[in-house]
């Protein structure tokens, strides 16, 4: 083959070559591409058409024969339904809390652990931990370890300066499940930052330093702005996984109590797995994948323009 | 306060610090690593507690007043594998790698085809693939769970894999396109000039300098595939039910176990923690989908 490939991706030529030529040479460039993508289409896009058919059907499944059309009448109690409107909300709070905590902590840390100090490497293996443990794991230890009333540590703690037991998980759920995604988080955020950090040219933090600008000067005017593609990368990368929570409150509150920490994942969950409501549940999906659309295109874009900057910086 | 200090010995070039520079310096240094290794410490506690706890009696793990000295059995281990955890580790194991492979098997020649000879529409193949990540996995879960169901291939570890496939596969075209794009293009366009065949090409220049990006493309799969939790719950009951499925029993029927609940959590975690540990250079490129190297 002696075809002179583009350098980069990007608008093909293809010159004086014949069309015939032109063709094979488009195909043979799609082949390698073609099983994955079909892969996807098949198993992602194929199942959510047929959850747009089932939202126009009522049809509960532990009753056999109960399908039938009802037009728009899912849509309608999706609009009128108070409890998902509740979840939205709690999806939305808990999504922007555990994404802007963690992003805050994760800063930090990596300012903390871009400076050299004994045992920095350790430091880092240690911070890195939370973000490996299993979600569901990471559920129960804080559940029972951390935040039982009377065996958790952190009860502990707060009965030696003289504090009350609290049973957190209860009294405050949205915080206690929230606790728990910042902790699993912090540790991403903090690797990506951190690499924005490191990946700062040494040269122009010497030259603010002989123009006399003193360390928190500098911070602010020079490597904020170097890190702002890092930090709109890690938040959008956290907020992709993070509005898909579902294993942490399965084992912490299970949504409770009542509704508190029910998010729109669980609420699918409980009306599909627990009602057994195919065409309601349906409906409900249509409806998220809608909503998420719009907010994923906003998104999206701006992960290309980082996407971008990261690597033209390279 | 030590915050916001990134270049301190610029400190004792200035006349103010001179006289007692190195001694603010070594001050500094060290409240510094005080500071990053109490960080460290908190958030890793709760696994250090963990790994603790699963050494420990059931006495030792239930007590108000922390537990830090006991000695140490491996009962709880015992009793964890006696009450058959083999099978579920199998599972996720299965369900781990044989979906990690079919993601590169996929992945890679689709990375090749958006990179280095890429289509024409790259743009747009890309943003469909990460699209799919951004749909919530719930709105699909129902005609997946009936088209399942209705194939007999409920309880089945080859639907997992499938599905953790196509759960990973987006991620990885991602990274792995990002790496191809390091390939040289000169050292490329001389093999090509010297009438290289396209799979020596291959073997011969991509793969060495890509096999790096390949190992953290695995790593991150086998991360999120071993962890996935909300298709093996609806999809698997006892056949083919995975690692975070077993736990899920502890929490209803044994949930006041903490010891022997210890032991499994530390099992059930301890590949992954491992496996990002060794690859810690990797993950973060990983996790940014290639765009932080």
């Amino acid at each position: 083959m002696a075809t002179f490939a583009p350098p980069r991706p990007g608008p093909m030529t293809p010159g004086a070559r014949p069309p015939a030529a032109a063709r094979r040479e488009a195909w043979q460039r799609r082949l390698p591409l073609t099983p994955a993508l079909l892969f996807m289409i098949f198993v992602t896009q194929i199942p959510f058409v047929f959850t747009v058919i089932f939202s126009f059907q009522s049809w509960n499944l532990v009753r056999p024969g109960s399908q039938h059309w009802v037009g728009l009448g899912n849509y309608a109690n999706v609009f009128t339904d108070s409890a998902f409107r509740g979840a939205l909300f709690t999806e939305i709070e808990m999504t922007v809390l555990a994404v802007a905590i963690s992003m805050v902590l994760g800063i930090g840390l990596a300012v903390l652990l871009d400076r050299k100090f004994p045992g920095r490497g350790i430091v880092r293996t240690l911070l890195i931990a939370p973000f490996l443990v299993m979600p569901t794991v990471a559920g129960l230890l804080w559940k029972t370890t951390m935040l039982d009333p009377v065996y958790g540590i952190v009860n502990y703690l707060l009965r030696l300066v003289g504090v009350a037991p609290v049973d957190f998980v209860s009294r405050f759920p949205m915080a206690s499940i929230v606790t728990v995604l910042v902790w699993q988080w912090t540790p991403f955020m903090m690797l990506i930052v951190l690499a924005g950090l490191q990946s700062q040219s040494g040269e122009v933090l010497e030259a603010a330093r002989v123009d006399g600008a003193g360390p928190w000067t500098t911070f602010r005017a020079i490597t904020v702005p170097h890190l702002r593609p890092y930090i709109e990368l890690g938040g959008l990368l956290g907020a992709i996984y993070l509005v898909n929570t579902f294993d942490v409150i399965f084992m912490t509150t299970q949504g409770g109590p009542g509704t508190a920490t029910t998010n729109l994942p669980y609420y699918l969950y409980q009306r599909a797995f627990l009602g057994f409501d195919v065409g309601q549940a349906s409906a409900l999906g249509v409806v998220t994948v809608i909503g998420t659309i719009a907010v994923a295109s906003v998104a999206l874009r701006m992960l290309f323009t980082v996407f971008s900057t990261t690597e033209g910086r390279a | 306060m030590t915050t916001a200090a990134p270049a301190s010995p610029a400190d004792t070039t200035t006349p103010r610090t001179a006289v007692r520079g190195p001694l603010r310096h070594l001050l500094r240094t060290a409240s510094w690593t005080a500071g990053a290794w109490l960080a460290g410490l908190v958030f890793f506690f709760p696994v250090l507690w963990m790994v603790l706890t699963a050494f420990k009696q059931e006495s030792d793990a239930y007590t108000t007043t922390p537990h830090i000295v006991f000695s140490p059995t491996l009962s709880q281990f015992k009793a964890v594998f006696d009450s058959g955890i083999g099978p579920y580790l199998a599972n996720s194991a299965l369900a781990t790698v044989l979906s990690t492979i079919l993601v590169l098997a996929l992945g890679i020649p689709a990375a090749y085809a958006l990179s280095i000879r890429s289509v024409r529409k790259w743009r747009d193949a890309l943003f469909f693939f990460i699209s799919t990540k951004m749909l919530p996995v719930v709105a699909a879960i129902i005609p997946i769970y009936l088209a399942v169901r209705d194939l007999g291939a409920l309880d089945n570890v080859g639907t997992l894999i499938v599905l953790y496939t196509a759960m990973n596969l987006p991620i990885a075209v991602w990274m792995l396109r990002s790496f191809f794009l390091e390939v040289p293009r000169e050292v490329l366009e001389a093999a090509r000039v010297d009438g290289v065949t396209l799979r020596q090409e291959i073997t011969r220049i991509m793969l060495p300098i890509v096999a790096p990006g390949i190992a953290a493309t695995a790593l991150i799969c086998v991360i999120f595939s071993w962890n996935e939790f909300f298709f093996a719950l609806n999809l698997t009951s006892v056949r083919a039910a995975t690692m975070p499925v077993f736990l899920v029993g502890f929490m209803t029927s044994e949930g006041l176990y903490w010891a022997k609940l210890a032991a499994a959590a530390t099992l059930a975690c301890l590949p992954v923690l491992l496996a990002g540990w060794i690859a810690q250079k990797q993950l973060v490129r990983g996790l940014s989908m290639g765009a932080v190297k």
